[in-house]
């Protein structure tokens, strides 16, 4: 009898302890990359105040604190995940990403500002891209506001204009006979090419670059636009019409809505196309924004900046893209199996 | 206020329309050669009747649907209703299609209420939509995009699409022919009941002769294109009608015997 029992406490002791420990396991594997992310930072933070800056850059010290910040905020977040929420499980999904940014900022820190691996002025180390941030602050905003502004512009007349060519051309044969070759001629060559003509034939760099914007905008508008009205089922408007709908209503309930889907591929390419005109145009005429801010950094020789200005350009335009395809998923709820971004 | 809409819409007095189609030939071009696809076909339709036309496929009766619901032009010969010339489609001939087509940017109540919105009297109507989709049995569905839906039910909006304007003259292009076996079944009744209770002119193209003589009073049997008629049968039997009737089975043999399809039977 008390064999059995002494056998049997041993056994259940055991497992209880086994799966104690694999418990123990389990939640060290789910912690495990937020703990090493935390790792990393507080590597990028001592690569910042063990050894002294081969340069003169001011936000060496803030850069190592903050990192040491990050550090302990993906330290206690991973420990507490179970009780943050989402915040918690969206920490979690993303600490292996925040492990590899930790290591390559330490990698790139080390290799500029401490040892110079890679040739000063050209590559500036983190805290240089900081400074340009805290210290060049207004410029860099201004900079911001005046691409967005000439960006907008120009994209929301070139969608306008592509829109209503395309759904006319789509729909009116008279129509697509006077605009399809005008299409044909002038659509494929790219927007940059008309800026000298451009500059001297409108009378401000301002609006010649609106103009381009829109064109490069327009043309991919157009033609998806086009295409979509016209692949649209004859057996939609059957319904339509034997339901009593009339030329208006078929055009605006009917081609419209089923185009959509087409026409939002063409607001994406054409939202690509016009970034680059809008760079050019900035960098070439407009003495404002974002790619003219490039330019005047490379002209001074101050990398740092450009780097900055990169990394806000890249924010701004991905960003972009993000909206419009938000407000695509708003407008085609209907679609199943659409790309995300 | 559901019901009440229900009740509205059953005693609203929906009594067909005439048909009257007088020796109407078609034909199509294709690539500059005439393929004529109808030829000199003459009916007459009563209010009320529910007519079956039955032919080989591809002998030109879902044409002779187009030329009837007003979609296209006969190349001769007339079409009228009520004697009033059909010139053009009007929501008093409302067709259900083999493909439900229903808009997949709308929902199911969207849909159901396209004929009221394209003729402006949706606001006012609203009701009639909601005693449509009642009628079909979907109200539970209304909110739901049609890729949600499974073909039975497409199609069951899609009637409720055509029923939402009152027709006087409904249009039946196969809409069963995609169905699987039972739910065809079952909405071969729900027509039938529908029209026993509303009694709209009915034109239905098939090429299943048993789904002609459970629902038809008239079953018209077409020829190989150019189509002529070749039989003109009336179904004298009372509804709800039983499949196993000899008296259909009688008539089915007769009409496979006319489409020389004797050999199966």
């Amino acid at each position: 009898m008390s064999t059995y029992s002494l056998s049997d406490g041993i056994a259940t002791d055991a497992a209880r302890s086994g799966s104690r420990s694999r418990d123990l396991l389990d939640r060290l594997w789910h912690a495990g990359p937020g703990i090493a992310a935390a790792i990393a930072w507080v590597a990028f933070g001592l690569s910042c105040l063990l050894w002294e800056d081969l340069g003169d850059w001011s936000r060496t010290h803030s850069l190592g604190i903050g990192a040491f910040v990050i550090a302990a905020l993906a330290f206690f977040g991973t420990l507490s995940a179970d009780f943050l929420g989402k915040a918690g499980t969206a920490l979690r999904q993303r600490a292996p990403w925040l492990l590899v940014l930790g290591l390559l900022l330490t990698l790139w820190e080390v290799a500029t500002a401490k040892f110079a691996w890679l040739p000063l002025p050209f590559f500036p180390p983190p805290q240089a891209i900081i400074e340009v941030y805290t210290d060049d602050l207004p410029k860099l905003l201004d900079s911001v506001f005046a691409s967005v502004k000439l960006q907008l512009g120009g994209y929301v007349i070139g969608a306008a204009v592509g829109f209503l060519t395309g759904v006319s051309i789509g729909w009116s044969r008279s129509v697509g006979y006077w605009v399809h070759p005008v299409l044909r001629f002038i659509g494929p060559l790219p927007a940059t090419a008309w800026l000298p003509i451009a500059f001297f034939a409108f009378p401000s760099s301002w609006s010649a670059s609106t103009f381009l914007i829109a064109l490069a905008t327009a043309f991919p508008v157009t033609v998806l636009t086009w295409s979509g009205v016209a692949s649209v089922s004859n057996a939609y408007y059957d319904v339509a019409r034997t339901l009593g709908a009339g030329p208006s209503f078929l055009v605006l309930k009917v081609a419209i809505p089923a185009a959509l889907p087409h026409v939002f591929v063409g607001l994406f390419m054409g939202l690509g196309s016009s970034f680059a005109v809008l760079v050019v145009a900035e960098m070439i005429g407009v003495k404002a924004g974002l790619g003219w801010y490039l330019q005047w950094a490379q002209g001074w020789a101050a990398y740092a900046n450009m780097y900055a200005a990169l990394i806000v350009m890249s924010l701004l335009c991905s960003g972009a893209i993000t909206l419009l395809f938000k407000v695509r998923d708003r407008l085609l709820v209907w679609q199943k199996g659409v790309v995300k971004w | 206020m559901v019901v009440q809409a229900v009740v509205e819409l059953i005693s609203y007095r929906s009594v067909g329309a005439t048909l009257d189609i007088e020796s109407v030939s078609h034909s199509f071009d294709i690539d500059g050669v005439e393929l004529p696809v109808l030829d000199d076909i003459s009916l007459s339709v009563e209010p009320g009747e529910f007519v079956a036309l039955l032919g080989p496929s591809g002998c030109g009766k879902s044409t002779l649907l187009r030329l009837i619901a007003g979609l296209d032009r006969p190349s001769s010969g007339s079409l009228r209703e009520d004697d009033i010339r059909i010139k053009g489609p009007r929501p008093s001939r409302v067709v259900v299609f083999q493909d439900p087509t229903l808009f997949p940017w709308r929902s199911v109540w969207d849909n159901v209420a396209l004929g009221l919105e394209a003729q402006g009297i949706l606001k006012s109507q609203r009701q009639r939509v909601d005693a449509a989709l009642d009628l079909v049995g979907l109200t539970a569905f209304r909110n739901a995009y049609p890729h949600q839906l499974s073909g039975g039910m497409a199609q069951r909006v899609a009637l409720a699409r055509a029923l939402v304007n009152d027709p006087k003259v409904l249009v039946l292009d196969e809409p069963l022919g995609k169905l699987d076996s039972l739910t065809r079944i079952t909405m071969q009744a729900e027509i039938s009941a529908l029209w026993q209770r509303k009694r709209f002119t009915t034109l239905l193209v098939t090429h299943d002769a048993e789904e002609a003589l459970f629902l038809a009073n008239r079953v018209i049997v077409l020829s190989d294109r150019p189509a002529r008629i070749k039989a003109d049968i009336a179904v004298e039997r009372p509804y709800p009608r039983h499949r196993g009737d000899p008296y259909l089975s009688d008539l089915r043999k007769q009409i496979l015997g006319l489409l020389g399809l004797d050999a199966t039977w």
